[in-house]
């Protein structure tokens, strides 16, 4: 995965979101430039590779669902949320800030 | 013993029923006092007044007034607007005082505490997140505040509900919340709704307030509260909070009408589709601390301040603060985050032109806003022969085994507890092993594919198979207990698909409602939690 074809990125979970993630909130990714297809690595495809390289937790479907995130994360991508910047078709940058966080309703 | 105990048992109960209603009568009796202690006020004789003569005639009438709003500085809003004719001043005496420290700011000064005192604001939900937003919005001289809440208040409460106490368990949160506030700050005027909200009276209670706060705790009631909000054109101020971590966000701000989108984005706009109902999880099954949620009801209560004390500049309304969704996580540095969030969604289904969400619809009860979220059905994946009761478990510890009758060795089987390890060390049934539930959950079945550990994993990667590696070290039946008896079947269920019942030929079973059946049948002095 280490390679001059990947690109630097930070990836942060929070709102209980880590639990799935090994209890670790941040985590420093090299992610391949380029998905599956060759094209560059957009947000969609991190999300497949987080999926399938980094959450050791079977149960998928707590951050997957229909093939996208699944309902209740927000997408944040430099501290603003996804849907400003072009949703899960945002092509990943060089030292880019993701996050997702996980809706709360304790109250 | 187990009629004692059932004696015993019942006359608790009965106490408890008994307290309650007492804790009931005493509320509406210092109610009853207050109210009394109002009217006589009003209506007190000058003539039994020491100062009744000079008062009536040796004394110029604004110093008069003076000297009466000094005596009488606990005064009602009542009597204060009757006096506030006749006085000099746009606010009382009292209210100077007490309001002195925020009215010397420029962010408030005499115009926001106006404002503050003419303002109608509504908190639902009067838990972990109502008790402080609400006190300090009362201690900073809100005119007027609605609390809407079900629910009695329990000793679990109490740590993290900072307006009821320990003499006011089983009193109604909203009653019990008065009692407080109102000695905070006797001005303002409460305005109890002892309720669950519904669909159907959402709109009848939201219309009376200007500002809404949504401080419950479940999907459902965050949805109807956002439609009302949206529906009424009020401005609503969110927050949540779980274990370590509390979310904040200014909802409908500024509250255009659906369909304007000038309007700030509602709660549907950021969250369109509700959570998977089992990755909700409630503080009683995650964890609170305490001071989490109270951050988040302060900053609920500071928010609301801006908002109504919000200055006009020249002829135009203010501007709201563009939307944003406020982070705080109690072990992360720096805690706070900002994250600058989405407008108003072009489709959503309650503000935008094309919202499908009525005063009609909503009335009608036709939203189904649980059904909307889903509910998780009862873990229900064992067969009866696969589960044993908690009566059972204790004859089968005491050496009877109670499916064949025969005396056998205490020692002849394995417990397994699958709470997580911090619960398991707070109280655990005596030889118990503890294997916790997440260890359990991430350790592939049959089923999977195991994951290629990545670098850096490794030793959670072995320690995840050590535990079905060393239980299959011996043949002894295996009990699995977790808190209340869902974990419990799950764990039970991939034992089975690792295959350590050796193809049906050990016992592997789970006993029926945990730790809690294993308090309220066997053992009552195992701790509750
Ligand atoms: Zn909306």
């Amino acid at each position: 995965m280490q390679n001059d074809e990947a690109v630097p990125i930070t990836v942060e979970f929070s709102g209980g979101l880590e639990i799935l993630f090994s209890n670790q909130k941040k985590y420093s990714l090299s992610l391949p430039s380029q998905d599956e297809s060759g094209a560059p690595a957009n947000v969609a495809f991190l999300v497949r590779h987080l999926c399938e390289n980094v959450m050791k937790d079977p149960r998928k479907e707590l951050f997957i669902l229909d093939g996208t995130v699944r309902p209740g994360i927000l997408v944040l991508i430099n501290e603003a949320d996804w849907e400003l910047e072009g949703e899960d078709q945002y092509e990943v940058q060089k030292g880019d800030h993701i996050m997702f966080v996980s809706t709360l309703h304790g109250g | 013993m187990v009629a004692v105990i059932d004696s015993l048992r019942q006359q608790i109960a009965t106490c408890e029923a008994t307290l309650q209603d007492l804790h009931q009568q005493l509320a509406e009796a210092e109610h009853n006092q207050r109210q009394q202690e109002r009217v006589l006020r009003k209506t007190k004789p000058l003539t039994t007044d020491p100062l009744d003569h000079d008062m009536n005639f040796g004394v110029p009438d604004d110093f008069r007034s003076e000297v009466f709003a000094v005596l009488d500085h606990e005064a009602e809003p009542q009597e204060q607007d009757e006096s506030n004719k006749l006085g000099r001043w746009p606010l009382e005496k009292n209210e100077y005082r007490r309001y002195g420290r925020q009215l010397i700011m420029p962010e408030i000064g005499l115009q926001g505490q106006l404002r503050l005192r003419s303002s109608r604001v509504l908190v639902v939900g009067v838990g972990g997140l109502g008790c402080p937003a609400a006190a300090y919005l009362v201690g900073a001289g809100v005119g007027t505040v609605g609390l809407v809440d079900g629910d009695v208040v329990e000793e679990s409460n109490l740590h993290r509900q900072i307006l009821h106490s320990s003499a006011r368990v089983g009193m109604t949160k909203v009653e019990s919340a008065m009692v407080a506030l109102n000695s905070l700050n006797p001005n303002v005027k409460l305005i109890p709704h002892i309720l669950r909200l519904t669909p159907e009276t959402a709109i009848s209670i939201f219309k009376n307030y200007d500002l809404v706060l949504d401080c419950t705790d479940t999907p459902a009631s965050r949805y109807l509260i956002s439609d009302t909000c949206v529906l009424l054109g009020k401005t609503l101020v969110s927050a949540s909070a779980l274990r370590i971590d509390g979310q904040l966000m200014v909802l409908n701000n500024p509250p255009s009408p659906p369909g304007d989108p000038t309007g700030g984005p509602c709660y549907r706009c950021v969250f369109p589709k509700p959570p998977p109902p089992e990755s909700v999880v409630s503080c009683g099954d995650g964890g609170i601390l305490g001071p989490v949620v109270g951050v988040m009801g302060v900053l609920q209560a500071l928010e609301t301040i801006k908002v109504l004390t919000k200055k006009a500049t020249g002829t135009e309304p203010a501007p709201a603060d563009p939307p944003t969704l406020l982070i705080f996580s109690a072990y992360s540095n720096p805690m706070f985050r900002s994250i600058r969030l989405r407008s108003r969604k072009a489709k959503c289904t309650a503000c935008s032109a094309q919202a499908t969400i009525s005063p009609q619809v909503l009335e009608s009860g036709s939203l189904d806003y649980a059904q909307f979220c889903g509910s998780i059905n009862p873990i229900d994946a064992l067969t009866p022969q696969e589960r044993i009761s908690a009566e059972s478990y204790a004859k089968l510890r005491s050496g009877v085994n109670p499916f064949t009758g025969t005396v056998s060795n205490k020692d002849n089987h394995i417990l397994i507890d699958v709470r997580e390890r911090v619960q398991f060390e707070l109280c655990s049934i005596d030889g118990s092993v503890n294997i916790p539930f997440s260890t359990v959950s991430i350790t592939p079945g049959l089923s999977l594919n195991p994951n290629t550990p990545s670098p850096g994993s490794n030793d959670m990667y072995v320690d995840e198979n050590d535990w079905a590696t060393q239980l299959r070290q011996t043949e002894k039946p295996i009990f699995v207990v977790c808190r209340l008896g869902n974990d419990s079947q799950l764990t039970v269920k991939k034992m089975k698909e690792l295959g350590l019942n050796y193809g049906g030929k050990r016992f592997i079973g789970d006993i029926r409602g945990g730790l809690q059946a294993w308090r309220e049948k066997v053992d009552a002095e195992f701790p509750e939690y």
